[in-house]
């Protein structure tokens, strides 16, 4: 049976556990930093040397972690594209803007164990070069914000952060960034314009990758709170331990939050890919089943933006048999492996590892106006196609739940929606915007036409009824 | 009418600017400083922001209309903010903004700020809270609510005194 695997949340739950600094130091607290600071510089085969950083650097890679925000790229990749050789200061920023619907880890960990946050970021800047670090927090987390700020206060009080931390001779700063309300600061080409003050609108790649031209145009890293966690644990366990957690390509432990339509819903850390989406669903110690009498319909399984799987859907998964030989294997879609790249072979993403369980009651129609309410809401407007094509979106699934729709309402929806991803918008929006759309309308198009349809036979009713009248009227008259 | 800033805020906002080798990105962080203290951003606040931050004005009032959080005109002393989105609407979201509505006298069928004519009460719909395991949610000003039943939001509503 699949187990809950507490890396991340080894402390944060347990009774007494708090998120003052003392509590994290009697529970080995910063000795992850000391140990990346106390790295000597190793000899190479070729004569050359490499520092500390650089090896903490080469470790993240061994580890393979990949980033926990949504686009699960390898963090250690991310690392090594910073332009190291320009002379202009690295900035690192903690991504703590959680707003993807269906997510609330991240609020877990900034809550109930700040220091991890801190000591991961701090070893994630001594390892970059970096001097100052930011990390953006949605707008609606104050109490977070307060517990940060606190948080860096003690850390700083330490000597963990400020001038000379440790007397090692490394300085660097951690300032806490309120966003105020967008979704859009999630990106993070948005969320570097929102700290610089302007309003968030992503910058297109290229030029602006933010390794290269971030922050400031410095060469800058933004990496998830959850990913930022991992990179403590790998310091401390070594990369190449951290990488037998999980499974091949997809190592360590992640934090699923699981809400909707089931009898325990909350966050859940598991190994990655060692528990199915049956096992997460239904499994007494996970979210132990459907409320009673209830049949499953869908699940959203990476946040809302994530491609949409429905009840009995059946993928072909590739798998190696006894022989080592790469076979394809009919995978019910509750029996995908919850991971990057089995979720990825199903159509869709594991995403920011966030599940919404909808179960018989819920009408699949209405579920897609709710989101497209919120991309219509949260599009920056700034590129036409996703501006005009979330809000297209919208008020098509509105008034198809709002007793006003047609029955060639579910082609329309897929026309817009498969006209503002692909290339077409600067950041990756457009396509988040448009997944949910294209997903539910391909998998259940009978119930957006009935809808659409029924619509209108009503209407037909009514304009109907009066014309007849009229035409009696008329004949009456004639004769 | 000028814009008055407390000792205090004009201490937070110059320690705010410290923390960027720009002034202007704090903005922000102080248009938040400001909210908080006053309960909105007037035109004057603006102008004061801009000044102090060495910008245009316009470069204050572009962010101030782009940001939901942030406020052009006063809100009621309790601001509920009910989260709107898939999981808390699978859980009676829509149900418990209805709730208040109905309770307070105001149109359910708004999504945006509405306030209370006696000015005690801004009740709105947000997107998500990030806090979709505990649904349905909502807050009060900074104050967090999770599992709110109506019977839960009344008492929310009673203890708003």
């Amino acid at each position: 049976m699949a187990q809950e695997y507490k890396l991340i949340l080894k402390h944060a739950d347990e009774p007494g556990y708090t998120p003052d600094i003392e509590c994290y130091l009697r529970h080995g607290g910063y000795d992850a930093l000391k140990k990346a600071l106390a790295i000597q510089p190793k000899d190479l085969a070729d004569g050359k040397k490499l520092s500390g950083a650089e090896q903490i650097r080469e470790d993240v890679k061994v580890s393979g972690l990949r980033g926990r925000g949504g686009a699960g790229f390898s963090c250690g990749l991310k690392w090594s594209f910073v332009d190291r050789k320009s002379g202009k200061p690295i900035y690192l920023i903690c991504n703590a803007d959680e707003s993807e619907p269906g997510t609330f880890k991240d609020r877990q960990i900034m809550h109930k164990d700040p220091h991890q946050l801190i000591e991961g970021m701090i070893i994630s800047c001594f390892a970059n070069d970096v001097k100052l670090a930011y990390i953006y927090i949605r707008g609606e987390m104050p109490e977070g914000a307060k517990i940060l700020n606190r948080a860096i206060k003690e850390a700083r009080a330490k000597n963990f952060l400020g001038k000379n931390i440790l007397g090692t001779g490394y300085d660097l700063e951690i300032y806490v960034h309120r966003g105020a309300g967008a979704y859009i600061c999630g990106e993070e080409t948005g969320l570097i314009e929102s700290l610089e003050g302007k309003r968030p609108y992503p910058r297109i790649k290229p030029p602006y990758f933010p390794a290269i031209l971030g922050l400031w145009m410095c060469p800058t890293i933004v990496n998830n709170v959850e990913t930022l966690c991992n990179v403590k644990h790998i310091v401390a366990m070594g990369g190449a331990e951290f990488a037998k957690l999980g499974t091949p390509n997809n190592t360590g432990t992640r934090i699923v939050s699981l809400s909707g339509h089931v009898k325990r819903p909350g966050y859940y850390e598991i190994e990655v890919g060692k528990a199915t989406l049956r096992e997460l669903l239904y499994d007494k110690n996970f979210g132990g089943g459907l409320l009673d009498g209830r049949q499953l319909k869908a699940i959203i399984p990476g946040g809302s933006s994530s491609k949409v799987l429905k009840a009995g859907e059946k993928f072909k998964l590739k798998k190696k048999d006894a022989e080592g030989k790469e076979i394809l294997v009919e995978t019910d879609m509750l029996d995908l492996p919850y991971d990057f790249d089995s979720l990825a072979q199903a159509g869709t993403m594991s995403g920011s590892s966030a599940i919404i369980v909808m179960d018989d009651s819920v009408d699949i129609v209405k579920a897609l106006a709710n989101l497209s309410e919120f991309y219509a809401h949260e599009s920056c407007g700034q590129c036409t196609p996703c501006r005009e094509g979330s809000l297209w979106m919208n008020k098509t699934l509105q008034r198809l739940t709002h007793g006003e729709g047609r029955a060639q309402d579910a082609d329309y929806l897929v026309k817009i929606a498969d006209n503002i991803p692909g290339g077409r918008t600067i950041c990756a929006f457009g396509e988040a915007c448009s997944w949910p759309v294209q997903s539910f309308v391909a998998k259940f198009k009978d119930e957006f036409v009935a809808k659409g349809a029924a619509d209108e036979a009503r209407r037909a009713k009514e304009i109907s009824a009066p014309a007849d009248a009229e035409q009696k009227q008329l004949e009456a008259a004639h004769h | 009418m000028s814009f008055q800033p407390t000792p205090e805020l004009e201490a937070e906002v110059n320690e705010l600017i410290t923390h960027y080798p720009v002034k202007r990105a704090a903005s922000l962080m102080v248009l938040h400083a400001i909210q908080e203290q006053f309960g909105w951003i007037s035109s004057e606040a603006v102008q004061w922001t801009a000044k102090k931050l060495e910008l245009q004005p316009i470069n204050v009032f572009e962010i101030l209309t782009f940001y939901p959080m942030l406020r052009q005109e006063p809100q009621g002393k309790y601001a509920i903010k009910v989260c709107r989105t898939l999981s808390c609407a699978l859980g009676g979201a829509y149900e418990l903004h209805h709730h208040f509505c109905e309770k307070l006298g105001l149109d359910a069928h708004k999504h945006g700020p509405q306030t209370t004519k006696d000015g005690k009460f801004t009740v709105e719909f947000v997107e998500c809270l990030a806090s979709c395991g505990t649904a349905p949610v909502m807050m009060v000003g900074d104050k967090f609510y999770e599992g709110v039943s109506h019977a839960k939001a009344d008492e929310i509503v009673g203890g708003c005194k």
